[in-house]
């Protein structure tokens, strides 16, 4: 191939063509541009001018420039450039090429994409038969050996899998390939478990290349929660300088919107194979975390989900059975509401029966003795489902029967009549103080402060099993925390009270860390195999190669055997699954895995990513040559005088794109809230909505001119689209194919409605609606206000507010006279109030108003002010509109004002009282 | 002499223009409200004037007798003179009119021919005589509107217009309507030929904004609309200058004719509302038929 540096050409030949740029620049020197014929009379007034220059009949010379420029690049591109020419691979007959397609590939899979295209397109040059296959996706049956632009349709079809390559079906997979080919193998760069067989096997059929890219992958163990504090391990191939990595926490806010929550580093020593990092979160912020990933990293290995071990518990709280009033800090329920109120969602009812529907995970009874027998049976169902029953112990317990004969299933432990006091005034021992926690205690570590002490609790009836189930004792062996484990959960008796009567313990920083560490234990970190067998997982959320989450709730449920397996597949990708139970991750990091890289014989080649990449640039010159030539055209008119009508036609569209819809709406907030502004309801029928502005304008400018209502000009809305909350009043024409709100609308109208906003709804039908029962509008307008929230309607009664707020009027009249305007009707129990001639009628505005009178035609002014539709005959039609104009004044001042003036009733029992 | 049928299908295709420019000539005329224009004094009109003492030369049959039935004597009812005036058109159709700068605007004839129209309703019905050169002598009533009408719509093949030689009655009115940028010679022989018989009149020269502007640019041949002139020109935009340097001395040059002879000029853009120039040439003959 010839070429010049970098620069090779397929065709060099044609660079000869070259040499005609100097030809063409004379010939583009010779010819001016063509004449534009015009007719144009004035040309008698032309006749005998001459032209002062004769410059232009030449070609100008940055547009000869620009053509030779654009000739060259096209003839530059015809010639076929390839940057970087790569010396053809030797070989022929087929070519397998391999890829490993597992996750540790994801980081890195365009550039292993774009290798695969290269090799297709030298594998076509060369017309050897290819097949491409992933081995995470193996080919059914005999691997397809084909002409490589059949594989180079499917290359962009071919996705890294979230787990790695299963050697079995590997080893069925090697027995259906013909017996010679070469193969080109893409590695993931990770020595697993079926690398040496299938190399073996391969080797034996042909030449074997590898190629891997040099960056490690990396892999993020799940999180681990202990004593509130998460601890993530990242890992990666031995060998390596030192790092830094950056890893984030993701998961909803308070809206359900998925943001990033937290952010760390952890870093590489020179060398490691792990870096780790502890993060301490707030409880509520820990909640909230879905997924913990190493920044920058497109790999599902670099992505950790969390399942319910971070989660926030559900405590349910049986509360208030006695229904007196009680002092907060004498209360037991204060203490456990502080202490469980930042990490667990709190549920308090006083019955049994509402906790228990809510699935809590731990249910706590505070000095509950009896419960009612349905109550036990449903709190033992409950405990053997795997819930916690916490007990706190307390005066009524003390007192009662439960648990001393036998074992209450309720309770961990048999109890001795009455308890003990210790220190207290009658008695000579101090307050007991704790003992420290037992290693196989679920408190271990916790530090006992010393002013914890307790002065009186339950005792337990001396048993077998009394010391297995002791978890916390005091400092002379008596049990003060018992455990019992029942069924899948467990019960657990503090002996002592929930408030500060018994022990100070409730006072202390110890009380908030056993709750914790009881919460917390309900669930096990990672359940055992057993514990796994017979269970159904139902599939939430996957990751896929990649490592991005998607929805697999579509996927089929997955037996508890199969999870305890853990070995990721089609069938089981890394995700979380939920069942019954609650909530498990699956994640591809593990805390103890280990990232070997692959060592590779010395009999296979092995390529980096390191090769510059071959570039067919043909594409990029004859784009450019064109390119050019198009801007050839537009300066070619533009120096003709052509182009005047194009550079406002640009100008036009360069304004119209700046313009986009987001604007559009702060626009309309601003235009509505700027001023008091009338809105209208665009129907789609430009006409009627012309009418309705021009209509409400006209209104407007009379409210302007006669009260202090100062209106802005009208505003179309669109109901499906604005915010109609700045509107105080809308005017809704209603024509026979105005379109039914969509059910978005419908609500929005319904808040808006009830928010005290008002409606004028105009069928423009009365002259129509006194002939026919209905018309087609009326039957438009029903069909839309059958979603709306209206009140049962009455005509305007004669003493309606409407008569009233500004002007006196009695009949409302638009275009149109006559017929029944319609409003809220009044409560029956109106009463007309005494010495007035109106009712004392309700509080509310009519939210509203229901007419045929098409009003806005009777307002409707044009720009000038006049008036635009025409209104019965001479003066009477004047008189009309004036009318029309007080109702519509009326109604403005009805919409802002609001009952004031019904409040008038009152003005003689107000007279009165101000005269005393 | 063209064939009969080519003649009918043409008139058939002028006519069928007729109706839209007459509605459109009769609102034109609806927005110029014609007035009363009598002599004040009394005479031969419609209007009333005054009543009278009859005159033992009065004719018996010209006494009012409803007035006279309320006094001892007898009355005359006497009607203001109005006197009718005569005004003659010309309506420039040659080829240059045709001219139109920007799609949405009408071509110059359109405009003349609307105005001429227009003018003429006006006139007739305040029961003026209008003819039409160079062939239509001036004539009173209705009845005349459609002929007018019908030979305002023909077009002639020639580049530039020139007033025919035609002899108008004396002491009547003329109307020039045309674009003036053709040899203006016979335009001011014409004129002048006009004002010697007394004849009075307004000359309106009707022009398209982009003649007045002369925005083009870059390499053009210049055509007149019938192509028999032609100016080429490499750089259409360093004419500009001189080309309304011709243009304004063009307008002097009518303007400076018009005083001479004491008629009216005014330039009119196809861009402007028709009203404003029907409105000033009412006006225009309005003040000449009072003199």
């Amino acid at each position: 191939m010839f070429s010049i540096g970098p620069l090779g050409f397929a065709s060099p030949l044609l660079l000869a063509a070259l040499v005609a740029l100097p030809a063409l620049w004379w010939l583009l020197r010779a010819v001016p541009p063509a004449p534009v014929i015009r007719r144009f009379p004035g040309v008698a007034l032309l006749i005998g001018l001459k032209d002062e220059t004769t410059e232009t009949d030449k070609t100008p010379l940055w547009l000869l420039l620009l053509r030779a420029l654009a000739v060259a690049a096209l003839i530059f591109g015809f010639a076929g450039p390839v940057l970087n020419p790569q010396a053809a691979r030797d070989g022929d007959g087929p070519l397998l090429i391999a890829l490993d397609a597992s996750w540790a590939s994801a980081r890195d899979w365009p550039r292993r994409m774009d290798r695969v295209t290269d090799l297709l397109s030298e594998a076509q040059r060369a017309g050897r038969p290819v097949a491409v296959v992933a081995l995470t996706d193996l080919p059914p049956g005999e691997t397809p050996f084909r002409a490589a632009d059949f594989w180079a349709e499917r290359v962009p079809g071919l996705t890294p899998a979230p787990f790695t390559a299963d050697p079995d079906s590997l080893s069925d997979w090697l027995t259906e390939l013909p017996a010679s080919f070469d193969t080109y193998w893409l590695s993931d760069g990770l020595d697993h478990p079926y690398r040496a067989d299938l190399l073996t096997a391969l080797q034996t059929r042909g030449a074997v290349t590898v190629y891997e890219t040099s960056r490690p992958p990396l892999a993020l163990a799940p999180p681990t929660l202990r004593e509130g504090v998460i601890s993530l391990t990242a890992h990666r191939p031995a060998g390596l300088p030192a790092q830094t990595i950056e890893i984030t926490a993701t998961g909803r806010d308070p809206a359900g919107i998925e943001r990033l929550l937290h952010r760390a580093e952890a870093e590489f020593a020179a060398g490691a194979t792990t870096a780790r990092v502890d993060l301490t979160l707030q409880p509520e912020l820990r909640n909230r975390i879905t997924r913990f990933q190493i920044a920058g990293e497109r790999s599902a290995g670099a992505v950790a989900l969390s399942d319910d071990a971070l989660q926030r518990r559900k405590v349910a709280l049986l509360t208030g059975r006695e229904g007196r009033e009680g002092l907060d800090l004498l209360s037991p329920f204060f203490y456990l509401r502080q202490a469980l109120e930042p990490v667990a969602d709190l549920i308090e009812s006083p019955s049994v029966d509402d906790l228990l529907l809510t699935a809590p995970d731990v249910l706590i009874l505070v000095d509950i003795a009896q419960l009612a027998e349905i109550e036990s049976a449903q709190i033992l169902d409950f405990v053997n489902d795997g819930g916690l029953l916490l007990r706190f112990a307390g005066p009524r317990l003390a007192a009662s029967d439960v648990a001393r004969a036998e074992e209450d299933p309720l309770l961990p432990v048999r109890l001795r009549i009455g308890g003990r006091t210790v220190g207290g005034a009658m008695s000579w021992g101090a307050p007991r103080e704790l003992r420290e926690f037992s290693n196989d205690s679920p408190f271990a570590g916790l530090s006992i402060p010393r002013d914890v002490t307790i002065s009186a609790q339950v005792l337990a009836q001396p048993d077998p099993a009394l010391s297995e189930r002791t978890i916390a004792a005091l400092a002379d062996g008596t049990p003060l925390v018992t455990r019992k484990f029942s069924g899948e959960g467990q019960v657990v008796l503090i002996h002592t009270t929930a408030n500060a009567e018994w022990s100070s313990l409730p006072l202390s920083g110890l009380f908030v860390q056993m709750l914790e560490r009881l919460a917390v234990s309900t669930r096990p970190a990672a359940p055992t195999a057993e514990a796994m067998a017979g269970t159904q997982w139902q599939p939430e959320r996957a990751l896929d190669g990649f490592g991005q989450i998607l929805d697999a709730s579509q996927r089929p449920v997955i037996p508890g055997e199969r999870m305890a397996e853990g070995r990721f597949g089609p069938d089981l990708p890394p995700g979380v699954y939920r069942s019954a139970a609650g909530s498990l991750a699956l994640n591809i990091g593990q805390p103890d895995m280990e990232l070997r890289p692959t060592q590779w014989p010395a009999s296979v080649i092995v390529e980096r990513d390191t090769i510059a990449e071959e570039r067919d640039l043909t594409a990029l010159f004859l784009t450019l040559g064109l390119g050019l030539l198009l801007i050839d055209i537009l300066a070619a008119l533009w120096v003709s005088g052509r182009l005047r009508n194009a550079t406002a036609v640009l100008a036009l569209l360069t304004l119209g794109l700046h313009h986009g819809p987001a604007q559009a709406d702060d626009r309309l907030a601003l235009q509505a809230t700027s001023d008091m502004v009338l809105g209208h309801v665009l129907t789609g029928d430009t006409r009627v909505d012309q009418v309705a502005r021009a209509g409400l304008l006209g209104l407007s400018r009379v409210l302007y001119a006669r009260t202090s209502v100062e209106p802005g000009p009208p505003i179309g809305v669109d109901i499906e689209a604005d915010e109609l909350t700045f509107f105080p009043f809308l005017y809704w024409p209603i024509t026979e194919d105005t379109p039914i709100p969509s059910d978005a609308a419908t609500a929005r109208l319904n808040r808006y409605l009830r928010g005290g906003g008002m409606i004028l709804f105009d069928t423009r039908d009365a002259e129509l609606a006194g002939l026919t029962r209905t018309t087609p509008e009326a039957r438009r307008l029903q069909a839309i206000a059958r979603a709306l929230d209206i009140p049962p309607l009455e005509p305007v009664p004669d003493d309606h507010i409407l008569t009233r707020t500004f002007y006196l009027i009695q009949d409302f009249p638009g275009r149109h006279t006559g017929r029944d305007v319609w409003v809220e009707a009044a409560p029956p129990d109106a009463e007309r109030a005494e010495g007035m001639p109106f009712r004392n009628l309700n509080d509310g505005v009519t939210p509203v108003i229901i007419g045929g009178h098409d009003w806005a035609s009777a307002w409707a002014v044009d720009d000038q002010g006049r008036p635009m539709v025409r209104l019965g005959m001479g003066f009477s039609g004047e008189e009309q509109r004036e009318m029309a104009y007080r109702f519509g004044i009326n109604l403005i001042t009805h919409v802002l004002t609001g009952n004031y003036k019904s409040d008038q009733v009152h003005v003689p029992a107000l007279l009165e009282r101000l005269g005393q | 002499m063209s064939h009969p049928a080519t003649l009918r299908s043409q008139s058939e295709a002028l006519a069928a223009n007729l109706p839209a420019l007459m509605a459109q000539a009769h609102m034109l005329a609806a927005s110029v409200l014609p007035g009363a224009h009598g002599r004040k004094r009394a005479g031969a009109g419609d209007e009333f004037w005054q009543y009278r003492q009859a005159t033992s030369s009065d004719w018996g049959a010209r006494i009012d007798w409803r007035r006279s039935a309320r006094a001892d004597v007898h009355f005359v009812r006497e009607t203001e003179w109005q006197a009718a005036q005569a005004v003659t058109l010309w309506v420039d159709r040659s080829q240059a009119m045709q001219f139109t700068g920007h799609k949405s605007r009408a071509a110059k004839a359109e405009r003349a021919r609307l105005l001429g129209l227009a003018l003429s309703v006006l006139l007739l019905k305040g029961g003026e005589r209008v003819g039409l050169m160079p062939d239509m002598p001036p004539r009173a009533g209705r009845a005349q509107l459609d002929p007018l009408a019908l030979s305002l719509v023909t077009d002639t093949d020639q580049d530039y217009g020139t007033p025919p030689d035609m002899a108008l009655p004396s002491h009547s009115q003329a109307v020039f309507l045309s674009d003036f940028l053709g040899d203006p010679k016979p335009v001011q022989d014409a004129v002048g030929r006009a004002a010697d018989r007394g004849i009075g009149g307004a000359l309106v020269q009707i022009l398209d904004p982009v003649e007045e502007e002369f925005p083009y640019q870059g390499r053009s041949i210049f055509e007149s609309m019938a192509g028999a002139l032609r100016h080429e020109t490499l750089r259409a935009n360093d004419l500009q200058t001189r080309y309304r340097a011709r243009l304004a001395e063009r307008r002097d040059m009518l303007a400076s004719l018009a005083r001479v002879t004491g008629w009216q000029l005014l330039t009119h853009h196809t861009d402007q509302p028709a009203s404003s120039a029907l409105m000033w040439l009412w006006q225009q003959l309005d003040a000449g038929r009072g003199r």
